[in-house]
Formats: structure tokens, sequence, C-alpha cells
């Protein structure tokens, strides 16, 4: 049974703004949805919208079969963890997780019982007595969790709220949300504008831009068949070549730069088209079909970017560690079925 | 390490010389007459009588402080110092407590509620800074009148409280706390109520103290109103039971007791200075800081 469905939901804010387009989707029991897309999308209003923050301008929403569209957030059985934690600055760690339950007439000896739970798994025990501001970050954010999981609600939602740690605590949090939610078994909705969370924290990615649900799949998914070349140059670090060209009407793509390429598609002759060929799809190999001419090679370490042009169009190509490069002609080679082609005009996959 | 440095000495400025001289001057102006209401308050009425004002200390002391506080006075004999010391509590933290519930709430209309004239609303309240009481004394006098309030601190206190500057700053501090607390207390289940009285006072207490100490002081100090609005002795206030004490017996032909009235005087600075002193900690936090 799906725990969160929504039908022709749109978002239009009283100064004009559309901030959401119609959309439709279903969350289904225990999912990790992660919700992204670049600054401005409406991540965050599609957010807002399913906690009861913002007033739904059409369409339905349904938590568990119940319409809410006119429930207060109180009500709705969600709980949500903010960006900036939004801990009640004057209230202790315990006060602060106690509050929402406390406020619903739980007996106190619940209360008592399900705060030193939450705190005993998020090892937060010894810091109950504490404020907020003598908290760390990372503590902070572990408390918003906490108070997040006391209410028990039938929805978690997050936004962006790994984005005021630094990078290895966030891999360390990212880990310990993804954890707790599956032992929990909570259904989830996560936003965030950083890809690789995406990619690594969910069950399906909701990629979105400019108001509008570009494509719903799992992470597998988006990153082999990406829906649109938004959603190909978006996902993937880093992100996948897009190629202009236009259809021969024989199965193959005559690139911009007079490079033509077979593929196993039929394309329609004349039709501009893109191609999207993702850098480590890419094959080095002296009797390749494509001439590739290196100019810029980046380290990563465990990779190597070789940056240059491809038929008189920028592309770039990652290689392991292994793989000796240098600036300089090079030859190229792919698997067709790795190949994926847009429409040029619309953008949207074949 | 963390060592402290020790501060290289600074090479003298005569411009130094000027600004602690201003300092000083400005020091000695204010502290002057404080001195001088202090060391007269300490002279017999006839000494002071014949001779004005005196620099140096008698022996009247605390026969002055006795009788300014405790020995009746005023036309009616009624009234003791100790009384107008009451009064003029009464009126300071009823001022500030009234003052500080008012535009706590007004400004808590104004910030989180989608009212239609939010914005006109603020801007008539802030009007009301270019209109304060000595401005419309008059209609405020006749409606206090016709309400049948003079002569009571309800009718002393009222007309005080309309006015823009604690709904100001707790606008002000109210649009500064962050939407995502609000949100969160939101779905925590905290209705209006619940928000301000579990949340918003908590987290304005500095503010609030502050507030009070302005409030409670600009309260005390007041003059005029009460001049107007209490005939009853047993009403008056210490700020104006001072003047009092001297004209009721000027006009009563004695010597006026100018002894008696500066230590009245010192009386009534001394509780906003002791006010003041305790709190400024909080004051300077409440006006500078905040822990969101
Ligand atoms: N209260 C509001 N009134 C009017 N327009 C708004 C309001 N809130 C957001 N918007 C607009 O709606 C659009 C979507 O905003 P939203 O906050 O959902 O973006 P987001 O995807 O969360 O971005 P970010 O990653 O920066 O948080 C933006 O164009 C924004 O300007
Ligand atoms: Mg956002």
């Amino acid at each position: 049974m799906a725990q969160l469905s929504v039908e022709h939901l749109s978002k239009t804010y009283p100064n004009g703004v559309t901030a959401l387009h119609p959309c439709d989707f279903a969350i289904e029991r225990g999912e990790f949805v992660v919700l992204v897309g670049p600054s401005g999308c409406g991540k965050s209003t599609l957010l807002r919208m399913i906690a009861g923050l913002e007033d739904i301008s059409s369409g339905q929403m349904r938590i568990e079969d119940r319409v809410v569209n006119h429930v207060e957030p109180a009500e709705r059985d969600i709980a949500m963890v903010f960006q900036n934690y939004a801990l009640y600055p004057h209230m202790t760690v315990y006060r602060n997780m106690a509050y929402g339950i406390r406020n619903r007439r739980v007996p106190a000896a619940e209360i008592d019982r399900k705060v030193r739970d939450a705190a005993q798994m998020l090892n937060l025990t010894e810091y109950l007595d504490r404020r907020p501001a003598q908290l760390s970050g990372g503590q902070r954010q572990r408390v918003a969790m906490g108070r997040a999981i006391v209410r028990d609600p039938a929805l978690f939602l997050f936004d962006e709220p790994l984005s005021n740690l630094d990078a290895k605590l966030r891999n360390q949090m990212r880990i310990e949300i993804r954890a707790l939610q599956q032992r929990l078994g909570v259904t989830s909705v996560y936003v965030t504008h950083d890809q690789i969370e995406a990619m690594t924290m969910a069950d399906r990615i909701f990629v979105m831009n400019a108001g509008r649900i570009e494509q719903i799949g799992t992470p597998a998914e988006i990153y082999h068949r990406p829906a649109s070349t938004f959603v190909a140059s978006f996902m993937g670090a880093p992100p996948m070549n897009l190629l202009r060209g236009h259809g021969t009407g024989t199965g193959a793509v005559m690139l911009s730069g007079g490079l033509q390429l077979d593929l196993p598609m039929p394309t329609d002759a004349g039709r501009d088209l893109v191609l999207g060929l993702r850098p480590e799809d890419m094959r080095l190999s002296p009797d390749g079909p494509i001439r590739f001419d290196i100019q810029i090679v980046e380290e990563l370490g465990a990779t190597r970017l070789l940056h240059g042009q491809l038929s008189e169009q920028p592309f770039t190509v990652a290689v392991s560690k292994e793989t000796q490069a240098g600036p300089g002609i090079a030859r190229l080679a792919f698997a067709p079925d790795t190949a994926s082609l847009f429409c040029g005009q619309k953008g949207h996959r074949l | 390490m963390a060592d402290p440095v020790s501060t290289p000495r600074r090479p003298f400025r005569w411009s130094a010389i000027l600004d602690h001289g201003v300092l000083i001057a400005g020091a000695l102006f204010m502290l002057i007459p404080v001195y001088l209401a202090l060391t007269t308050a300490s002279h017999d009425k006839l000494l002071i009588q014949r001779e004005g004002l005196q620099w140096g200390f008698g022996d009247q002391a605390g026969a002055n402080f006795s009788a300014a506080l405790f020995q009746s006075g005023g036309f009616t004999g009624e009234i003791t110092g100790a009384t107008m010391l009451m009064n003029s509590f009464i009126l300071g933290i009823g001022f500030a407590i009234g003052k500080i519930v008012l535009s706590m709430m007004a400004a808590y209309a104004i910030v989180y509620f989608r009212l239609r004239f939010a914005t006109l609303a603020f801007w008539v309240i802030f009007t009301t800074l270019l209109l304060p009481l000595e401005v419309r004394i008059v209609p405020s006098y006749e409606v206090i009148q016709g309400l049948g309030l003079a002569n009571s601190y309800t009718g002393l206190i009222v007309p005080l409280l309309a006015s823009a500057t604690g709904t100001f700053f707790f606008r002000q501090f109210f649009l500064s706390i962050p939407e995502e607390l609000v949100d969160a207390a939101r779905i925590d289940g905290a209705g209006p109520v619940k928000f301000f009285i579990d949340i918003l006072v908590p987290l304005s207490r500095t503010m609030i103290a502050a507030i009070f100490i302005i409030m409670y002081v600009y309260g005390w100090n007041q003059y005029l109103w009460p001049t107007l609005i209490t005939t009853e002795e047993g009403l008056f206030t210490l700020v104006r039971g001072i003047r009092q004490i001297v004209q009721a017996m000027a006009e009563g032909s004695e010597i006026p007791d100018y002894g008696r009235a500066m230590a009245l005087a010192i009386v009534a600075m001394i509780p906003p200075v002791v006010i003041v002193i305790t709190c400024q900690s909080w004051f300077v936090k409440g006006l500078t800081e905040s822990d969101k």
C-alpha cells in the first residue's frame, strides 16, 4: 500500500511563482525517496507541502489513504528534520525531543522511555541535559533526528539535513541515517542537491528541474537510462558527455564535427539528436573508431579524467589510474548499448 | 601557543587628554548635582534657607531622611514618603509589565498572523511614537476623567501604555527568529498560544528584561501625567511628591523644608539606579545578542 500518493499536485505561490507543476507519484511503505535537483527547482516546496507547512494549490495528497490536503502538520503523522536543525535553543536536548509528544498528551512515563530509547540509538544519552548551543553540529543534527524518531511517524521528511556539516561528518551521517531508516522501516523523503547523497542513499530518486519532476527511478536507472539531457548532465560526476548531431536514417549519428557513429537504434534522417556517453563507459584502445584530442589530464587518485575535443565538441573520458595517458591524440571505443540518445530539440530520451 | 601578548605601550597622544577631559567634565556635570543634593540633605532647613546649597556634610542627615520617608506631609497631612515610594513602584512596575504584555502580543499578531493589514497596522502603531502622551494629554485626560478613572492606579498607568517602542523592538526581534523554528513548532503541535508561551516568551527573555528596565525607569520618572490625573494625595508618586512637599510648606507660610525634599530626591533616585546596575548585563545582552 502506498504510504504517500499525490495526484495532479501543484503549487503556485501568491506572488505568481509556480514552484511545482502538476505531478503524480506514489511512495511505498518503507521506501527511501530522495528529491534531487538544482537550487530553486522546488524540492523544498514539495517537501513542505507534504509536511503541511505550505498550502496545496491544486491536486490531492494522501498519507496512508487519508486525504491530507487540509490537515494540520501536527496531525499528519510526519516528522521533519531541517537544514539548520531548528532545535529550540532554550530547551535541553531531552525537552527538545519530548516537546512534540508532550503536546500530544502522551503519558510521562512513555515520553521518558521513548526519549531515552532514541537517545540511546543516537548516542546522545550523556547530552540529554545540555542545551543545543552546547553541542557540536553533528550532535545537533542527531538531536534533530532524535526528535523525529521520538514521534514514531508514518513519514520522515528531511530537508538538506547534512548540508551544514563538513565532508567527513557528512559521509558518516549519511550512512547513519540510512542505517537508522532501514532499521526503523519508516518511509522517508529526503531533499538534497548533492547527487552523491542521492545515489548512495535512495531506493528511488526523483530528479527535479524548474518545478517539474523529470525522472523517477532507482539510482541505477537514473544513471544508466537518464530520461532527459537534464538528468544526464545533472546526475553523475563527471557528468555524461552530450554530443550534438543529427540522424542519418541508417542507425547512425552524424556528429556536428563530421564524425559518424553507428548505434544499435534507428535514427530518423536529418533529425537533431544529442548523443550521451558516460565518461567512464569510454575505453582507450589503439584501434578504436573515434579520434579524441586530449588537452588536459586531471588526476583524481583512483581515476584520471582526460578532457579534450571529440569531433570538435568538448568531451571527457574517465580512465582507471593504471591507464597511462597524456595530452595528444588518442583513439576511443565504447560499447554501443551504453550510449543514450536524446531528442535534440526537447531533450527527452529516445 | 596562545600566550597573551602583552599590549605594547601606546604612544602618548594629546587627543587622549581631550577625550578624558570631555568624559570627566560630563561625569562631573551629572554627578555634582547629586552630590549637592546629598550634602544639602544633611543640613537643617533654616541653614539651607539662609545660606543656600551646602557643599559639606552636616549632622541632620538622619533626621531629614526619616522625615522624608515617614513624616506625613502635604495639605492633608495624609501622605508619607514611604507611601509615595510605594505608589512609584506600582506605577513603574505596572507600566513596565503592562507595556511588555501589550507590545509583545501586538508584535506577535503583526509578525505571525496573516492579517490583511498587518503592515499598515504596524505603521499606525509606529506613528504613535510621534504622539507621546504629552501631545495628547488633554483628550487623554477627558477620556480618563469620563471613565471615572481619575485618582486610580488604572487611570495613572493605562494611558501611558499606548506607544510603539515596545512593539517595535519585539517586532524586530520576532522577525529575526528563524522560520524553521516556527515550522518545527507547528509540526510539534504547538498552536498559537502554546507557541507564544513555550517558545517565544522564553526566547525573548533577555529582550523582555531590557525593555522592562527601560520602561520601569520611564514610568518611575513620569511627572506630568501623574500630576494631572491624581489629585488625591494618597496616590502621589515620589517624583511629584518632592515638589509637593516644598510647595505645600511654602504656601503654608512655613520655611520650605529643603533638606527633607533633597533627601526624598535621593530616595527617588535609588530604585532606578539599583535596577539599572543589577540588570545591566541582561540589558546589554537583550539589546545586542540573541541565542537563537
Ligand atoms: N514563500 C515563497 N513565496 C514565493 N516564492 C517562493 C517562496 N518560497 C520559494 N519560492 C520560489 O519557489 C521556487 C522553488 O523554491 P524551493 O525553496 O522549493 O527551491 P529548492 O529546490 O528547495 O532550492 P534550494 O536547493 O536552494 O533549497 C523558487 O523559485 C523560489 O524562488
Ligand atoms: Mg530548499
